[in-house]
């Protein structure tokens, strides 16, 4: 048998499903990949070897039986730390949450349980997902397998390391303002973030609660699709969960098409700041694009030079009420209990112990935006931008049906490169962050490697609202033709462990 | 009234409002599915969600939107096409969330009044606005001497109770009432109550908490433009409480700015025990609460249409109840108030309709009725005895079947539980005789046993005659009807003169 690692999880599904390999070997595969290289990568916080192969065990016995099984049942995923599940730790990458097992599943794991998907265990992340190169994880930094020296994106930087370095075929991550689809794009994989809505956020530990929204980590387009169609769908434990039916992605992703798709490069995310390299590719894909048969055209978005100051008013506001919960009072650190100190002095000296510099950062932002006086000039100012930049995408997917633009300004930097400059950390969401803004759909894809310094690139596709098959239909398409002109898929290209 | 009372008033012109929180009587909570039962054991009624543990979410319960709903239409409110639920931030060990979700600029109701009697007079209360809300949990201090956290050793909290479902209803600042304003602020909490129990929302205990009053209360010289200095004072929670603290805060304020000085805007702790207030946190600095919309909940939309319904479906309220029966039963607003005081309205309502007069209703119940309930110290609809047991009575006498004493002694038959008014006059004989041959004989009788009183009579001292009715009564043991006796007698005086 071929290394199980290597292959996708729809090929691992049909080897299990037809019985040529058990679910409990593609587990051990994987695991022992795990043992094998993320002393190296250190994508995993948690590694759930017993409920995994469990699992397995499960979808074995299911398929003896004769049951049917589902289009990833066995499939082995690794799952960002920001999710519960029920009595496995859940520490969001936050020493505040440590020791922490949650008494419940989020709905995006009893989903993936309900689908007969192996949960693996737990990736790191920037400490509550405030982060775009997972170095903000208490736990340690993640490494991108393309180059070890480098950062591999955030927050969601264990599940995108974890794919990309054939840990797991697929991964789940959050995205609040790009932390699945920057991650995606620095290591060469493919993210998306769904609808807002259209995955529910019960169990999400809450970063921002109006932008957050669980996404696929995949390394081809059918097998994000695959993952998306899994959890996704309305549910009545989140109120902002889209009462809908789910756009039939996996079809999409069968049977892409750009014939006369009307594609708008977004001008005000590219130009100054990008690196030469990946606007070359990225030209490059465009250009493919047309000569696939798509419409290709430039589109003005003026408001989305102001998402940014935008994004990091309302998403710190938020935060600031969300994680005022950690607390020591009913779980997780506490810090100063010496039967002398009040609850609040105990409160205050976990909050200090407990949460990281970027997250105490972000905290006094929000607090200071919500506070009486300045309440309108900076969350009302904020939320007057994003209705704008709602408006601006309503305007262009008029004229278009998907907006492309660079996933991300440059390729993996170094790490420790930005860690003293949060301002020029906060450049590497400038791509993603309107979308988590106006709700839409979005997605980065691998679509080459920098000629500037050999590390990928990823084109992000826009799309309206509850029309994530378009996202899915026009990457089918431009994966198929890369694939065609490498010769093979770009992730084969990176470098063994 | 006390001098200091007095005093105050000549000077000052008290100012009050009233902040009133009820438990909704739903089922569940207001944002899970957690049951609402009082005094069960402490947090066995927690979920994921009314803990606020990480990863949860609230949902909007309907039947406490709909019953916020019908509370402002009885309150005669403006209905609000679209709202939101707001997040107020405070930490606090009893709030699972260290936020409350609560409404802010955006209520569910605005502007309504509610009609209130005092004497024979009806003072309109200005309902500022109505909004829903979810109550915290409960702190137990344990070591100290009061119960309070000063002292304590250690605290225990109770979270059954966060998440019941809360309204709170507001009221305009209520001037010009006077020396009766605590008579205003309490008769204003009792038509609220009774208001509250004609809808079905609440059950509106304020012994076990699901009805709390905050009393804002402020003083300006008599005769100036500008309201003075408020306080609030807090733990107001029962009828008797809400008159005592009103009363108590006119006395204070009035003494500290009789004295030269200024009333602090601070909360105040209302003290069952000696009736005065005693101050609590100073206001001055006031907490920033950082309000902004609850991100996490969908806008609150009712159709209008809906609320039409509503409003059509609504019970005949208290007052407009009490307004008709006075108008039915030609009784004054005072006997009116007694009847409510004494809790005997619905007693005297179904009396009516079973037969008896509104006067004998109201003269039954408020009268020997209520003495006896008073003897017993129960309240008088506990009584074993049915409305149409006392209308049965009723129409004994006025067919002159039964005396008035006749009647109190079937009573006492109905109350010792020996059956219906029929069986305790058969059973204990306490027809009238009305037997004019049976009678004549006693008259006669009578007249031969007192020649002094006759003569007398036929003297044409009619009042004479007393005697002779008095011996018949004596002589037919009370069961012969008075005035047919005085006919008899005048007739045959008559007679042989």
């Amino acid at each position: 048998m071929a290394d199980l690692t290597q292959a996708s999880a729809r090929e691992l599904a049909r080897l299990i499903a037809t019985g040529e390999v058990s679910a409990v070997e593609v587990t051990q595969a994987h695991l022992d990949r795990i043992s094998a290289v993320d002393a190296k990568v250190h994508a995993f916080l948690h590694v759930d070897a017993d409920g995994a192969l469990g699992a397995a065990r499960a979808v074995d016995e299911k398929r003896s039986r004769g049951a049917d099984l589902g289009p990833l049942a066995g499939v082995p995923l690794a799952l960002k730390d920001v999710l519960t599940q029920k009595d496995v730790p859940t520490t969001c990458g936050s020493r505040i949450l440590e020791g922490w097992r949650p008494p419940y599943d989020s709905t995006v794991v009893r989903k993936l349980r309900e689908a007969d998907v192996v949960i693996l265990g737990k990736t790191n992340m920037d400490e509550f997902a405030m982060g775009s190169s997972t170095e903000n994880s208490a736990f340690g930094v993640t490494r991108n397998p393309w180059d070890l020296e480098r950062i591999p994106g955030g927050s969601s930087g264990g599940s995108s390391a974890a794919v990309s370095s054939f840990q797991a075929p697929l991964a789940i991550g959050t995205d609040t303002g790009g932390s699945i689809r920057q991650p995606a794009a620095v290591t060469g994989i493919v993210g998306v973030k769904p609808t807002y809505g259209g995955v529910s956020r019960y169990g999400l530990v809450a970063f921002s609660s109006s932008l957050d929204q669980a996404g696929p980590f995949a390394r081809n387009i059918l097998d994000a699709a695959l993952l998306h169609a899994t959890i996704a769908g309305h549910d009545p434990l989140d109120s902002t969960s889209i009462d809908a039916p789910v756009p039939d992605v996996v079809t999409a992703a069968r049977a892409g098409d750009v014939t006369g798709v009307r594609v708008g490069v977004v001008r005000e995310l590219n130009g100054e700041g990008y690196d030469a390299g990946v606007r070359q590719r990225f030209s490059e894909a465009v250009a493919l694009l047309t000569s696939l048969g798509a419409e290709v055209g430039e589109v003005s978005c003026p408001h989305f030079d102001y998402a940014m100051p935008a994004y990091y008013l309302i998403a710190p506001s938020e935060a600031s009420s969300n994680l005022a919960r950690f607390d020591a009072m009913r779980y997780g650190l506490r810090v100063g209990d010496d039967g002398t100190r009040s609850a609040e002095e105990v409160m205050a000296m976990t909050r200090a112990a407990g949460f990281g510099p970027e997250v105490k950062r972000r905290i006094m932002i929000g607090t200071y935006a919500l506070s009486s006086g300045y309440y309108d000039a900076y969350y009302g100012s904020a939320q007057k931008v994003r209705t704008l930049i709602s408006q601006d995408f309503a305007a262009a997917f008029e004229k278009f049906d998907v907006l492309v633009s660079p996933s991300t300004p440059t390729t993996a930097f170094r790490i420790g490169e930005r860690t003293d400059d949060p301002l020029k950390m906060y450049l590497a969401d400038l791509d993603t962050i309107p979308s988590n803004l106006a709700g839409n759909a979005s997605m980065s894809l691998p679509v080459g490697l920098s000629p500037d310094d050999g590390l990928p690139v990823g084109l992000q596709i826009m799309a309206p609202a509850l029309a994530d098959d378009r996202l899915y239909r026009v990457a089918a398409v431009l994966e198929a033709a890369l694939a065609l002109q490498w010769g093979h898929a770009l992730i084969e290209e990176a470098p063994a462990l | 009234m006390s001098t200091t009372y007095d005093e105050a008033l000549a000077n000052y012109e008290p100012v009050f409002g009233l902040e009133t929180h009820v438990e909704l009587g739903t089922v569940s909570k207001m944002f899970c599915g957690c049951g609402t039962t009082f005094g069960a054991p402490p947090n066995t009624q927690v979920c994921p969600v009314c803990l606020g543990l990480p990863g949860s979410l609230p949902v909007a319960n309907a039947m406490a939107i709909e019953s916020t709903i019908r509370i402002g239409l009885a309150l005669h409110c403006t209905i609000a096409r679209w709202c939101r639920f707001a997040r107020k931030n405070y930490f606090y060990p009893d709030m699972p969330k260290n936020f409350q979700i609560s409404q802010y600029d955006e209520p569910l109701c605005v502007e309504g009044y509610l009609d209130v009697e005092v004497g024979d007079s009806v003072v309109r209360v200005g309902i500022e606005r109505v909004h829903l809300e979810e109550d915290t949990g409960k702190s137990l201090h344990v070591g100290g001497s009061t119960g309070r956290i000063h002292g304590a050793t250690h605290s225990l909290v109770d979270y059954n109770r966060a998440g019941i479902p809360l309204v709170e209803i507001v009221t305009k600042p209520v001037p010009g009432t006077g020396a009766l304003a605590p008579e205003v602020a309490r008769a204003y909490v009792t038509e609220l109550r009774e208001t509250l129990r004609a809808l079905g929302v609440s059950d509106v205990r304020m012994e076990e908490g699901s009805l709390r009053c905050d009393v804002n209360l402020s003083l300006n010289r008599v005769g100036a433009t500008e309201w003075g200095t408020r306080s609030e004072t807090k733990n107001v929670n029962s009828l008797r409480s809400v008159e005592r603290a009103v009363r108590s805060e006119i006395e204070r304020q009035s003494e500290v700015l009789s004295a030269g000085g200024r009333v602090v805007q601070e909360t105040r702790h209302f003290h069952e025990d000696t009736g005065v207030t005693t101050s609590g946190r100073s206001k001055e600095m006031a907490e920033d609460y950082r309000y902004f919309p609850e991100p996490d909940l969908v806008p609150i939309a009712p159709a209008a249409d809906w609320v039409e319904s509503l409003r059509d479906a609504l019970p005949e309220l208290p007052f407009e109840r009490r307004r008709r029966l006075r108008e039915e039963w030609g009784i004054s607003a005072l006997d009116m108030q007694a009847a409510l005081n004494a809790g005997a309205v619905a007693a005297i309502e179904s009396t009516v309709a079973a037969g008896a007069s509104p006067r004998d209703a109201y003269k039954w119940w408020m009268g020997e009725l209520a003495r006896q309930a008073n003897e017993r110290g129960v309240e008088v609809s506990t009584l074993p005895v049915t409305p149409s047991d006392v209308a049965r009575i009723s129409v004994l006498v006025n067919d002159g079947k039964l005396t008035d004493k006749l009647a109190r002694q079937v009573l006492d038959g109905v109350l010792a539980c020996e059956g219906s008014p029929d069986d305790v006059v058969a059973a204990r004989g306490l027809e009238v005789v009305s037997d004019d041959a049976a009678l004549g004989a006693a008259v006669d009788a009578a007249i031969g046993a007192d020649p002094d009183a006759a003569q007398k009579v036929r003297d044409g001292k009619v009042a004479a005659a007393g005697a002779l009715v008095g011996a018949v009564m004596k002589a037919t043991g009370g069961k012969a009807d008075a005035a047919r006796v005085r006919e008899l007698v005048l007739e045959r005086l008559n007679t042989d003169a």
